[in-house]
C-alpha cells in the first residue's frame, strides 16, 4: 500500500477539484476566510497553482475554525522559534481520526502495515507532564504507533542508554527495525553513540524531522548526515517535512535520499517571495503547501515561511515533485505575507 | 478467566483504572485516562495478554473496547464467546 502513486498530471486534476470545492467548505464555514478571500478578489481558479493561500502566520494571529465550538474535540498548538506566538489549529472528531488515518498510510509506504520493533531517540521524561505536550512529544508519540517494543534511547536526565540500546539490539537488532527521532538528537545521540560504542544499525529504518539549523551550525549537511548515517550501518534513512498547521500531512524522503515526495493528497509550490510566482524547477523560493486534510480548519493552502526548491517532476523514487527544504526565509523580508493579511482582514 | 474478562483486565491495568471499573463503554480520549501515551501500553498489553501482534492501521483504529474486541476477532481471538 502506497500513497505515492500519482503523476503530477494527474495529482493536479485531483488536487483542483478536491481543493476547490474545499475553498467552498471554508468560505461558508470560517467567516474571516471568506473576508479575506473577498478582500483579495477571489475567482474560482483554473490550476493548483492557483489556489488562494493564507500566510501560516495567520494562525498565530487569528482563531481559524470552520466548525461550531461545540463541535472542536482538540486544540493544538505549537510554538514557533520565536516563543510568544503559537498557533491554534482546531480539530473535530472527524478530521482528528483522519489526519490520524492518512499520517498511518504516508509512514506505512515505506514500513509497511507491520510494527517494527522501536527505538525512540528521546526521553520518557518529556512526556511527564500528560496534560500538555510539547511538540515534540506529540511528534514522538504519533510515531510511536508504528513501533512495539519501544525502547527510549535516553534516560530521563537526556543522557544517552547504551545498555538500553545494546539490549535492544542483542534482542531485536537481526530483523528490521525502526528509529525514530528529531534530526540533531539522532545526530548526537545515536550517531555519535554508536560509532562510539560499535552498535549494528543495519537492520534499521530510520524516520526523521525538526529541522536542519543545529546540524547546519555544526557544518554538517544533509548529504553528510545521510553519508556519515551509513558509516553505522544505517542507510534506510526517510526525512521528513510536516507542520503542526498541516497535521497528519508529511512530506517524505525517497530511498535514494535529498528529495521530499508529496502523498498523493499533498503537493507543493515554490514562490517568488517578491512576486509570488510559481518558481520554475530549480529556482528557490517560499514554500507552499497543499493538502486535502484540513476540513476543521483553512489550513487546506499554506503559505509558509520555508525556502525550498523542486528538483524535479515525475523523475525520482516515487511520481510527482520532488524538493528540499532550505531553511528559513529571514524575518525582515516575509513583511509582504502579512502585508496582504492586513489589508484583508 | 473469559476472553471478556482478560480483555477487561488488560484494559483496566493499561488504563490505571479501579479494579471493578467498568470498560465495556469505554472510548479513545472520551476517558482521560486512554490518552496517547496510555494508548502504547494498552495495545501492549492486549498483545502480551492475548499473543498477538496487532498490525499498525488496527493499533490506529483501535478507538474504543468495542473495537478492541473486533479487532482481536481478525486475530482469531473471539472475546464475546
Amino acid at each position: 500500500m502506497s500513497v505515492f502513486t500519482l503523476s503530477q498530471a494527474a495529482k493536479e486534476e485531483v488536487l483542483l477539484k478536491e481543493l476547490s470545492t474545499l475553498v467552498e467548505h471554508h468560505r461558508e464555514r470560517c467567516e474571516p476566510y471568506g473576508r479575506i478571500l473577498a478582500a483579495s478578489g477571489y475567482q474560482p481558479a483554473t490550476s493548483v497553482a492557483g489556489l488562494p493561500w493564507l500566510p501560516v502566520r495567520l494562525f498565530k494571529n487569528l482563531d481559524l475554525k470552520s466548525i461550531p465550538d461545540d463541535e472542536v474535540y482538540k486544540v493544538l498548538t505549537s510554538s514557533g522559534t520565536t516563543g510568544a506566538e503559537v498557533s491554534k489549529i482546531y480539530l473535530d472528531k472527524a478530521s482528528a481520526a483522519e489526519q490520524t488515518r492518512k499520517l498511518g498510510a504516508t509512514v506505512q509506504s515505506v514500513l509497511g502495515p507491520k510494527r517494527l520493533p522501536m527505538i525512540l531517540v528521546d526521553t520518557k521524561a518529556m512526556l511527564k507532564d500528560r496534560k500538555s505536550f510539547s511538540a515534540r512529544g506529540a511528534g514522538v508519540l504519533g510515531m510511536s504507533n508504528f513501533g512495539r517494543n519501544h525502547v527510549w534511547a535516553l534516560d530521563n536526565e537526556g543522557q544517552v542508554d547504551v545498555e538500553a540500546l545494546r539490549g535492544f539490539l542483542e534482542q531485536y537488532g537481526d530483523e528490521p527495525f525502526l528509529i525514530f527521532g528529531f534530526t540533531y538528537l539522532v545526530w548526537l545521540h545515536l550517531y555519535e553513540v554508536a560509532r562510539e560504542h560499535g552498535l549494528d544499525l543495519g537492520n534499521g529504518i530510520l524516520i526523521h524531522s525538526g529541522g536542519w539549523k543545529k546540524l547546519v551550525d555544526q557544518a554538517v549537511s544533509p548529504e553528510e548526515f545521510r553519508k556519515r548515517l551509513a558509516t553505522v550501518g544505517l542507510t534506510k534513512v526517510h526525512n521528513y517535512y510536516g507542520m503542526i498547521e498541516q497535521i497528519g500531512t508529511i512530506f517524505l524522503e525517497g530511498e535514494s535520499g535529498g528529495s521530499l515526495y508529496c502523498p498523493d493528497f499533498a503537493d507543493v509550490v515554490i514562490r517568488d517571495p517578491e512576486t509570488w510566482a510559481e518558481q520554475p524547477v530549480g529556482k528557490p523560493g517560499l514554500i507552499e503547501v497543499i493538502s486535502t486534510l484540513p476540513t476543521s480548519y483553512p489550513g487546506h493552502v499554506l503559505l509558509t515561511e520555508d525556502l525550498g526548491v523542486v528538483h524535479g517532476v515525475d523523475d525520482g523514487d516515487w511520481p510527482g515533485k520532488r524538493f528540499s527544504v532550505l531553511g528559513r526565509l529571514p524575518r525582515a523580508e516575509a513583511r509582504g505575507c502579512s502585508d496582504t493579511y492586513r489589508e484583508a482582514a | 478467566m473469559s476472553e471478556l474478562q482478560r480483555l477487561r483486565e488488560a484494559f483496566r491495568t493499561a488504563l490505571d483504572l479501579p479494579a471493578e471499573a467498568p470498560v465495556d463503554d469505554l472510548r479513545y480520549q472520551d476517558n482521560e485516562k486512554w490518552d496517547s501515551l496510555a494508548h502504547m501500553s494498552l495495545v501492549a498489553a492486549i498483545e502480551d495478554e492475548f499473543s498477538v501482534m496487532i498490525d499498525t492501521d488496527d493499533v490506529i483504529n483501535m478507538s474504543s473496547f468495542d473495537e478492541a474486541v473486533r479487532i482481536l476477532g481478525k486475530y482469531g481471538v473471539n472475546v464475546n464467546e
